[in-house]
């Protein structure tokens, strides 16, 4: 099984570090992965992507053309990659910025106020980590431990202190798709 | 053994330290200036020197000095920095001072873009400096094999008394991916280098120059230069087949567009086109004998690459007139994607059976 995800935000969203997580955790779980980051003279405030493979297969192609999944922060990200997403595929909308509605009926699309309920756990900065939680849980390309352990890992020093909280905003992103699960069923 | 997930180009920095390399010298260019910062880091960690030059013809001469002194040393840059290398390699190369240069490429003429690219392969195939001279040239398509060629690369360098260019590109350098180090080189445990200048005291001295201003002994001189470029053509190839035994239609593509060839290549496949791929990774030497190899069962060549049409030319030799050749490129910094490819793929098909 082959995971291909988009990620598209502002600058300074945090959008690279989804991406960066997901790859890391799937390194630990022995996977293949690629990451790959638009680069230039983005900056905080500008538009950013990457592009993230999770495979159990040697990895052809870390350049996507369609993307099977795609993640938007904002608005410009929306207008730019709704379109790209792969006939059905899924895509995630941080609903909390983006005011807008997919028309498309082949894919099938989450609306995720990822930045409210960042804010409302206490840092709109995690945003990224509420939108991983939901994209995990929704597809489960790793398995949540691993972002778990990815965290624990990473954050040590003097960033543990955000751990907690980066925890809290996973689960949180995660328990959005469980009830939508639970609603539907 | 652990895997890691790292940047191309930190992974590049990280295998050259693996390789024995204790010098590093460079100039800051987009896109590769982490394989600096991370130099800048662990040089000192293991014992070895950083210097950021005050220009890149500086630190191309600073990696001619330490080589000349017998050390295992490199830089790296993208290609309008190489370009301003070239003058310190052609002297390298006159010298017989190894020596590792990896060109993260970018679009160009010019200063271009920063953009990945090709567009450097005949610059760095073909010679690049002045005089009659070849520098072995090994293009990776993952990180991996970035960091396997590394090792590859300071061997070649050291074997030959010859500089080496790593031909990589801004997607490898920019890229990430899960990589193992599977060699680790104690630089002090190197044969010594009985050419090297160390002190003369209690020896003979020794001399490294390239200046030569009689005609039969720089003739000779060349000759013996040739005689081992000429041995490097044969035993320094490299390439992989890809899904060749029954292919009619044969791509040829380096790098990171090999890469991409390759979805192109298994979505065709699974709709039952017969497609397969050479891929040179010595880009020189090139490799011919794939060619010859795969010649009865091919009806035809598709060239792909991040340029207007370099390695074609190659492969136009590599084919000689026996078989049709197509070529798409894209210059200036843009990326093929997998969909692309296959489209040229299903255009060749449809011609071919018109």
């Amino acid at each position: 099984m082959t995971y291909e995800l988009l990620c598209a935000g502002f600058g300074g969203q945090g959008v690279m570090l989804m991406g960066q997580l997901l790859a890391y955790a799937a390194t630990i779980e022995g996977k293949e992965t690629t990451f790959f980051q638009s680069y230039g003279p983005e900056m905080r405030g500008g538009t950013a992507n990457c592009q993230v493979v999770i495979s159990n297969t040697p990895i052809s192609s870390p350049v996507l053309s369609s993307p099977q999944v795609v993640i938007v922060m904002n608005r410009p990200s929306f207008e730019k990659y709704e379109p790209m997403v792969h006939s059905g595929g899924i895509l995630f909308v941080n609903s909390s910025l983006i005011d807008l509605v997919s028309q498309r009926a082949d894919i099938e699309t989450h609306y995720i106020p990822a930045s409210q309920i960042a804010q409302e756990i206490g840092n709109t900065l995690v945003a990224n980590l509420v939108m991983t939680g939901a994209y995990v849980e929704r597809l489960h390309p790793i398995a949540s431990e691993s972002i778990e352990a990815v965290l624990k890992k990473t954050l040590t020093g003097r960033k543990e202190q955000y751990l907690a909280l980066n925890l809290e905003a996973f689960k949180r992103g995660a328990a959005v798709i469980t009830k939508t699960k639970e609603q539907t069923t | 053994m652990e895997r890691v997930l790292m940047k191309g180009t930190e992974a590049c920095a990280e295998a050259a330290i693996k390789a024995g390399c204790r010098y590093f010298f460079g100039y800051p260019i987009t896109p590769q200036n982490e394989v600096a910062s991370y130099m800048s880091k662990r040089m000192p960690e293991v014992g070895g020197v950083y210097l950021q030059g005050e220009s890149e013809l500086a630190s191309i001469n600073m990696v001619m000095g330490a080589s000349a002194a017998g050390a295992r040393a490199m830089t790296s840059s993208s290609s309008p920095g190489i370009s301003l290398m070239q003058e310190g390699i052609s002297y390298m190369v006159g010298c017989q001072l190894p020596g590792v240069i990896v060109n993260f490429v970018r679009g160009g003429p010019g200063l271009g873009g920063i953009g990945p690219a090709q567009s450097d392969y005949l610059q760095a195939t073909k010679g690049g400096g002045h005089g009659d001279y070849n520098l072995v040239v090994l293009g990776p398509s993952s990180i991996q094999e970035l960091v396997d060629l590394m090792k590859d690369a300071f061997e070649i360098a050291d074997r030959y008394r010859n500089p080496v260019l790593i031909l990589a590109d801004g997607i490898i350098g920019q890229m990430m991916e899960a990589v193992q180090f599977k060699f680790e080189i104690d630089p002090t445990t190197l044969p010594d280098k009985t050419w090297a200048l160390d002190g003369a005291k209690g020896r003979t001295k020794r001399l490294i120059n390239s200046l030569d201003l009689v005609p039969e002994r720089l003739e000779q001189h060349n000759w013996n230069l040739q005689a081992k470029f000429a041995q490097a053509a044969e035993t320094e190839l490299r390439w992989e087949e890809f899904l060749l035994d029954d292919a009619e239609t044969v791509l040829v593509c380096f790098g990171t567009v090999a890469r991409i060839a390759k979805k192109a290549i298994e979505n065709a496949r699974q709709k039952g086109i017969k497609v397969g791929m050479i891929r040179p990774i010595s880009l020189w030497p090139f490799p011919q004998a794939p060619f010859q190899k795969f010649m009865a069962g091919a009806k035809r060549f598709l060239v792909v690459e991040m340029n207007a049409g370099q390695m074609l030319q190659d492969v136009r030799l590599a084919v000689c007139c026996q078989r049709p050749i197509r070529f798409s490129g894209k210059p200036g910094g843009t990326t093929f994607n997998p969909e692309m490819i296959e489209k040229l793929i299903w255009d060749l098909e449809e011609e071919g059976s018109k």
